[in-house]
């Protein structure tokens, strides 16, 4: 493997103006992770396959460890540790917190994102949406039981 | 009871994970660390000839390479049986079994310096199977190990001879069950960091039982113990891969002595499956002898465990299958004959319900058919069986409180059992099973006669309360379980108690997470330590108050004088007041286990003796489409006897994820091998349930209030796990008529089991 072209870009990430030279083979995952330091995004898998390293890419979820860092020019990126507040925890957050979402917490960036894309198109999901939006983010621990508790008390309290 | 316990608690290190601040062993700063990668044999089982490192070596950006010479030492969980080097040295036996390792300056050079080391292998024969490796002319994987055999065990206790004579049904049938793995969803991972000036080690590592790799990186490295230092940071699931310590453990930190400063490994989805340690596949031999009334009058059982290529944690495994046949039901007369085979995969090892799974879940399939045959309904079969708490079992094994009669009374009455099965249409069934586990291994592997935990805890002039303790928390949520018995005991806030965890420098020693040891074990020396604390606040009140200590009260952060209203004390001016007298407090406490719950005499007696079981009964309702053989799960009801629970919310979360864990194994996880080739190392091919399978679990919590427990808690992790398999193969069998003797129940299997199914009933009915 070469050293390949590298290309500057320019990006929002968690509302910060990012301006860095990356190589054209850069994943999303790692330069969010490596060079920017923000670890709350996970790897969990090979590529592609698990969901941990979900993060919004203009809104929409998308997996970092697929996405090349060099597609991401003039984007607008956010990841979970953009979404409390002045420390305020976001509804998601709260949620996952609250209703034991997480266990382990690796799973729990990824899906908290996944969740955020599905509020924000869909602020009242039934059941059935909540599973389709977040079958692509594996989770070991919890059954699943919790985790769509914390989406539909997160949708509920949005809309309080 | 204060009221910090048994109502339902956010973990108390829940923000840092929700807000992705939590620090999993990959997200440490590495920004100076080297990378290493591991170089992985590419055969099952052959001689190394020679390994060839010099054209890596001259690879600019290499900095280390590090081989099977590098270190002659084994490690292993058992101190009688470390079989194993953390990289081949004169052999390799089994595919992906590390061979090198390199650091490099980046990740890019660390690859192509893999490639360039050379591995000559005169390659042998390999054996994958049980019936392969103990052919007899199958190559000995290891020396003194005829037939690989790692070991066997032949245990009676009673007379079985006498209990099938007395019974009226005898049934036998086998039941093979595949090989799975944790999958847990952080990849492995370590970080080391060593001086050579001071010679000292630090290791992060994903570790359940940090202790454990601190002793085997001594050893491995052949330094002493106090210049080693292991630190657990936040762990992304573990169900028992991370008991044992593990190779990239030992290897990377070689490689940071080997540089002379700080190495990053991170494993990949793919290594991280073959480094395995999971449950073995199992075949499961079982004779059962029952009365007319559903008594069971014998057991006969047979296992035979694949065990892949070292010892691992083997011998508990084998043991652990024949062990937890008693405990759960009365039963006097049993027979056990285990075997635990040698073969060239990786080694397998404890998962979350260790050794016990595949042997219940033959155990409940055959209970279930034989009553089917008696006409008796399945509650009514195991009700037959109960045990009386408190009692020993015919092998050693105590059992101070027993919920298993109100769970199967719960889980009857909310599945709505009386009226709804049988009626639920063609390819709908329901299925029960029952099931058991031990809460903490009650006489550990690694016996030094010291507590099983020590729990200590300071105050100091800020008013807050440290503890520290050695458990892991690895999700299950012991540092939660940690503080809320120190908050009840104490009677003061959460919010005033920091936990520490997990840092050999400053926390004391743990067993660490396995066996479902913590919340017991950990839970009883909190309570000690919140005690001793306590009275030192009750004395320094007393003085204040001018009364005797046992007339003080503590209550809410406040102390009293019993019975009167005045003169409270809130805790701060107590706290001050206990701080003159001494400083900085620190107190500790310890649990130890008492002689009766370490089991029986026998050779090997000490496996599955526990200070108490906890029990579960489940029905798993299913509805099956005939033309696919693909199963749904329509719902679950689980009851789970925990003693009590300390906190809810977690109890019920570990619940779900027990049944849900148990229900990947009965429905799609498995590995696969070709040639010794892991072709399941991903997160698409290794199957299990994704949230669209995943089914409404409707958990009830029964509390037995165990008298050794702490607050009368038991364990609540892994008991579920293994009724979930044989509920759905009994409800298979509810809703198609069909017996299955496999795991896991794909649609291709059933499908196949349906249609033979079909002939021979066909058969039958053209015969008559
Ligand atoms: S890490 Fe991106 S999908 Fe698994
Ligand atoms: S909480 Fe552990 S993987 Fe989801």
């Amino acid at each position: 493997m070469g050293q390949g072209m590298k290309r500057v870009v320019s990006l929002k990430i968690n509302g910060r103006e990012v301006e860095e030279v990356v190589p054209d083979n850069l994943l999303l995952v790692d330069f969010l992770r490596d060079r920017q330091g923000l670890t709350g995004t996970k790897t969990g898998c090979d590529g592609g396959e698990c969901g941990a390293c979900t993060v919004l890419v203009n809104g929409r979820a998308r997996l970092s460890c697929i996405t090349l860092a060099a597609s991401c020019d003039g984007s607008d990126i956010e990841t979970i540790e953009g979404q409390a507040a002045r420390g305020r925890l976001s509804a998601l957050q709260r949620a996952f917190h609250q209703h034991l979402g997480a266990q382990c917490g690796f799973c729990t960036p990824g899906m908290i994102m996944a969740s955020e894309a599905l509020l924000r198109q869909n602020p009242s999901p039934d059941e059935a949406a909540i599973r389709t939006a977040l079958g692509g983010n594996l989770c070991r621990c919890t059954g699943y039981v919790k985790i769509i508790k914390s989406v539909q008390a997160a949708a509920a309290e949005a809309r309080s | 009871m204060t009221g910090a316990i048994g109502k339902p608690v956010p973990l108390v290190d829940g923000v840092e994970k929700v807000t992705g601040r939590a620090r999993y062993t990959a997200d440490l700063d590495s920004r100076d660390a080297l990378v290493g990668r591991i170089l992985r044999a590419p055969v099952s089982h052959g001689w190394i000839l020679a390994v060839d490192t010099a054209r890596a070596e001259a690879l600019p950006g290499v900095i280390a390479v590090v081989t099977g010479q590098d270190c002659d030492m084994t490690f292993g969980v058992i101190p009688i049986a470390m079989n194993e080097y953390p990289m081949a040295r004169d052999r390799i036996r089994y595919r992906g079994e590390p061979v090198a390792a390199v650091a490099a300056l980046d990740a890019a050079t660390a690859a192509q310096a893999l490639e360039l080391i050379e591995v000559e292998i005169e390659e042998l024969p390999a054996c994958y199977t049980p019936a392969q490796s103990r052919a007899p002319d199958a190559t000995q994987l290891h020396d003194k190990k005829p037939g690989n055999l790692e070991r066997e065990v032949h245990h009676t206790f009673g007379s079985v001879a006498e209990g099938f004579a007395e019974a009226d049904l005898v049934c036998e049938e086998m039941f093979d069950c595949a090989e799975v793995n944790h999958a847990q969803m952080e990849p492995h991972a370590a970080l080391a960091e060593y001086d050579p000036e001071e010679e000292r080690l630090t290791l992060h590592s994903v570790t359940q039982v940090p202790f454990y790799v601190h002793l085997m990186l001594a050893r491995c490295l052949g330094m002493d113990t106090s210049r080693v230092r292991v630190v657990k940071p936040f762990v992304g699931g573990g169900f028992g891969a991370r008991t044992e310590t593990l190779n990239f453990e030992i290897i990377t930190a070689l490689l940071a002595r080997k540089v002379g400063g700080k190495v990053m490994m991170r494993l990949s989805r793919e290594e991280s499956f073959v480094t395995h340690r999971g449950r073995p596949a199992t075949q499961v031999k079982l004779k059962l002898g029952l009365t007319k009334t559903g008594r069971i009058t014998a057991v006969n059982c047979e296992v035979v465990m694949s065990g892949g290529a070292y010892a691992g944690y083997g011998l508990v495994t084998i043991l652990y299958a024949g062990a937890l046949l008693h405990g759960i039901y009365e039963i006097a007369n049993v027979q056990y004959d285990g075997y635990r085979v040698y073969t060239n995969h990786p080694p397998c090892g404890a998962m979350r319900g260790h050794g016990t799974v595949d042997v219940r879940h033959a155990f409940e399939c055959l209970l279930d058919r034989m009553a089917r045959q008696l006409g008796l309904d399945p509650f009514a079969v195991r009700r037959a069986n109960l045990l009386t708490a408190p009692m020993f079992t015919p092998n050693g094994l105590m059992v101070n409180s027993y919920g298993l009669d109100e769970c199967l009374d719960k889980v009857e009455a909310a599945s709505g059992w009386a009226t709804r099965k049988g009626s639920l249409g063609p390819g709908r069934g329901l299925g029960l099973a029952c099931s058991h586990y031990v809460s903490g291994a009650a006489k550990p592997v690694h016996w030094t006669g010291e507590p099983h935990a020590v729990v200590s805890m300071k105050l100091d002039f800020d008013g807050s309360v440290t503890v520290l303790t050695g458990a892991s928390d690895i999700g299950q949520g012991s540092t939660t379980i940690v503080a809320l018995a120190a908050a009840e005991v104490m009677s003061i806030d959460l919010g005033r108690i920091r936990v520490v965890t997990n840092d050999s420098v400053i926390t004391p020693k743990d067993n660490g997470s396995y066996s479902s040891r913590v919340t017991f074990m950990v839970g009883n020396a909190a309570i000690g330590a919140a005690r001793a604390m306590r009275a030192k606040l009750v004395a320094a009140a007393a003085k204040k108050l001018e009364v005797e200590p046992d007339e003080v009260e503590c209550e809410g952060e406040t102390f009293f004088v019993r019975g009167s209203s005045q003169s409270v004390l809130p805790f701060q001016d107590v706290a001050i007041a206990a701080l003159a007298e001494e400083g900085t407090i620190t107190v500790k406490g310890t649990f130890s286990t008492p002689v009766e719950a370490q089991g029986g005499k026998q050779r090997g007696g000490a496996v599955g003796s526990t200070m108490g079981f906890s029990y579960g009964a489940q029905v798993v309702e299913v509805s099956v489409d005939e033309a696919t053989g693909q199963i749904d799960i329509e719902r679950v009801w689980v009851a789970l006897d925990c003693g009590f629970a300390i906190n809810p919310l977690a109890v019920e979360g570990q619940i779900e994820g027990s049944v849900w864990m148990g229900m990947g194994q009965g429905l799609c996880e498995e590995t696969h091998y070709i040639d010794g080739l892991p072709a399941h190392a991903n997160l698409t091919d290794y199957r299990f349930p994704t949230i669209a399978d995943a089914p409404p679990i409707d958990v009830h919590i029964v509390e037995s209030i165990d008298p050794l427990g702490p607050f009368g808690a038991k364990e609540a992790g892994e008991g579920a796990l293994s009724g979930f398999p044989p509920a759905l193969v009994n409800a298979v069998a509810d809703a198609m008529g069909v017996d299955v003797n496999f795991l896991p129940v794909t649609p291709d299997r059933l499908l196949e089991a349906m249609i033979k199914f079909a002939r021979t009933q066909r058969r039958k009915e053209t015969m008559t």
